[in-house]
């Protein structure tokens, strides 16, 4: 009896969420769904849901008319650039803040993080002037720097909060065992930060990847990665419900995958430890 | 343990991190202040010199000036309002026991990987297109004559879009947080003959009540500054023109540097406010 009851209450739970679920995902659906109609099915009235067609016009037209590869490599470089130069920069800094604790690392770590708190637009003239000046505007060159420092804070926190989970008796006890401080850092250390690495850059080239203030604003038509190809949709493209459709479906897929797998670690990095 | 040579080198291994950040900070920042407080117009003869607070009392006695505080105010808390009623209701609903969690949880994580151009995009051509978009065609099912969104309902439809972006953040933190509620609590209430109701606001509510917090502040910080979700719907017309396009609009639109500068100082000061909050918080968790 007890157990039919949870049966059936499981049942509405799962009826609910499923619909509330499919509402919530019913945007990035209907996109997916559009970019494989012709564009006259795309405005059909009523509109078609799966019935119609299958094609894969958009995807090559998107291609040939603008391109697309390019600004797809442009997002890449730029993300997957950023974030290995803030590694690099952050996994020292992290390292040291965890293992070599000192009066001040809070401070440092809590200042830090103010830093990510600076409104861009308050900043964007002098970047955009020094941009002019170093002859940086439009390159991929300049935009991966500045993505990479608008996000070391989030890297170097979240590195911090993992490599302090790495508990300092197993470094003792090889120390003990008589492993030198190569081996220790790379037979003990760095198998037990890789998890916590990885999981960084994940959720930091997410962030890059989707950055839309800085890729709107230092970009024009070389270093433009696919933030800015979408916006310039804008119009009256966008109209073009299924090609609209196939460049942004190709523009989300990448990170809705790799978001997938880095649900847990989004809120670490996105809290700041605050919430566990 | 912690010997001198080792703390020299941790110094050492900090020290490009916190260079970075510093000059990250200060240089632009100086700038932005030293433009402030001077008539500075790159393309209509550049630098003509200190003009004190000018800048200021021109920014804050703008036309523009209150509108855009309005606007700003309106599109954070009606996101706020939005993700946090929902994100709770949303992450109670994802904590019971249920066929599919995984793949449910998925579905509403999902917006927030949407790039913002391409949310915006979509939203603003497929969905509130007064011709083709789907609410158009679910308006005229209903008999009802489509509303052209993004000029009758500009604001509405802007908290729309940003809202569905950041529902998922404010869901997937809530849910995290109802997690790590001990369900005997509950239960014991449950047992003791609590109605639901009062079990939610005497247990459940006071437990979230920190992770709320965290979710209004980081929400706070960024929703002042979006600024993709504009640049590609309204342009800043319609009444949409917020705080942070004010500002864009001064400096790269119309090239008055000195104006938009002293713009940005207020968004920096605005920010400055709620991020203290937000790192109490976060340091108090530090110590813990």
């Amino acid at each position: 009896m007890a157990r039919n009851v949870t049966n059936q209450r499981k049942l509405i739970n799962t009826v609910l969420a499923w619909g509330i679920g499919l509402l919530i995902f019913f945007p990035i659906l209907w996109t997916i769904l559009t970019s494989f109609k012709s564009e006259a099915t795309a405005i059909a009235d009523p509109p078609v849901f799966l019935f119609f067609d299958w094609t894969l016009d958009n995807y090559r037209v998107v291609q040939e008319r603008s391109d697309y590869m390019r600004f797809l490599w442009n997002s890449v470089i730029i993300a997957g650039g950023s974030t290995l130069l803030g590694i690099i920069v952050a996994v020292p800094a992290a390292w040291s803040m965890a293992f070599v604790p000192s009066a001040r690392t809070k401070d440092i770590l809590l200042w830090m993080l103010s830093t990510k708190m600076l409104p861009a637009v308050g900043v964007l003239y002098p970047i955009y002037l020094i941009f002019i000046k170093m002859g940086l505007l439009d390159s991929r060159v300049g935009l991966t720097v500045v993505l990479m420092l608008i996000n070391l804070p989030i890297i170097i926190w979240m590195l911090y909060t993992y490599f302090r989970e790495i508990p300092g008796e197993i470094l003792e006890a090889a120390r003990m065992d008589g492993a030198s401080l190569k081996e220790e850092i790379l037979y003990v250390l760095t198998p037990m930060a890789v998890p916590g690495i990885a999981s960084t850059v994940l959720l930091n080239i997410i962030l890059a990847w989707n950055e839309a203030f800085w890729t709107l604003n230092l970009t024009a038509a070389k270093a433009a990665p696919l933030t800015a190809f979408i916006a310039s949709y804008s119009s009256p493209e966008g109209l073009f419900y299924a090609k609209l459709s196939a460049a942004s479906t190709m523009a989300i897929a990448p990170i809705l995958i790799l978001g997938w797998f880095s649900q847990k670690q989004l809120v670490r990095g996105l809290t700041f430890g605050a919430v566990k | 343990m912690a010997t001198k040579a080792s703390r020299s080198a941790a110094r050492l291994m900090m020290a490009p991190a916190v260079i970075l950040l510093l000059g990250w900070m200060l240089v632009p920042l100086c700038m932005t202040l030293y433009f402030s407080f001077k008539k500075y117009l790159p393309l209509r003869g550049g630098d003509l010199g200190w003009v004190g607070f000018d800048n200021y009392v021109r920014f804050f006695s703008s036309s523009a000036f209150w509108p855009s505080v309005i606007a700003t105010l309106v599109i954070v808390g009606g996101v706020l309002a939005i993700t946090v009623v929902f994100g709770i209701l949303l992450a109670i609903l994802l904590d019971q026991p249920m066929w599919g969690q995984g793949i449910v949880r998925i579905l509403v994580i999902a917006p927030f990987f949407v790039m913002p151009t391409v949310s915006a995009l979509v939203w603003k051509n497929m969905f509130m297109d007064p011709v083709n978009g789907l609410f158009a065609h679910l308006w005229k099912f209903f008999g009802a004559a489509p509303i052209e969104w993004l000029s009758q309902a500009s604001m509405t439809s802007i908290v729309i879009i940003v809202a569905w972006q950041w529902l998922p953040f404010a869901t997937l933190i809530l849910l995290t947080a109802i997690q790590s509620l001990d369900s005997e609590q509950l239960e014991a209430a449950e047992m003791d003959g609590a109605p639901p109701l009062s079990r939610f606001g005497y247990i459940t509510l006071p437990h979230l009540s920190r992770a709320i917090t965290v979710v209004v502040l980081i929400q706070t910080i960024f929703l002042l500054s979006i600024f993709a979700e504009i640049f590609v719907t309204t342009q800043g017309s319609f009444g949409t023109k917020t705080l942070t396009y004010l500002i864009y609009q001064r400096v790269l639109e119309s090239q008055n540097v000195g104006l938009g500068s002293a713009g940005g100082i207020f968004a920096v000061i605005l920010a400055n406010i709620v991020a203290i909050f937000l790192m109490r918080i976060v340091g108090k968790n530090l110590d813990a």
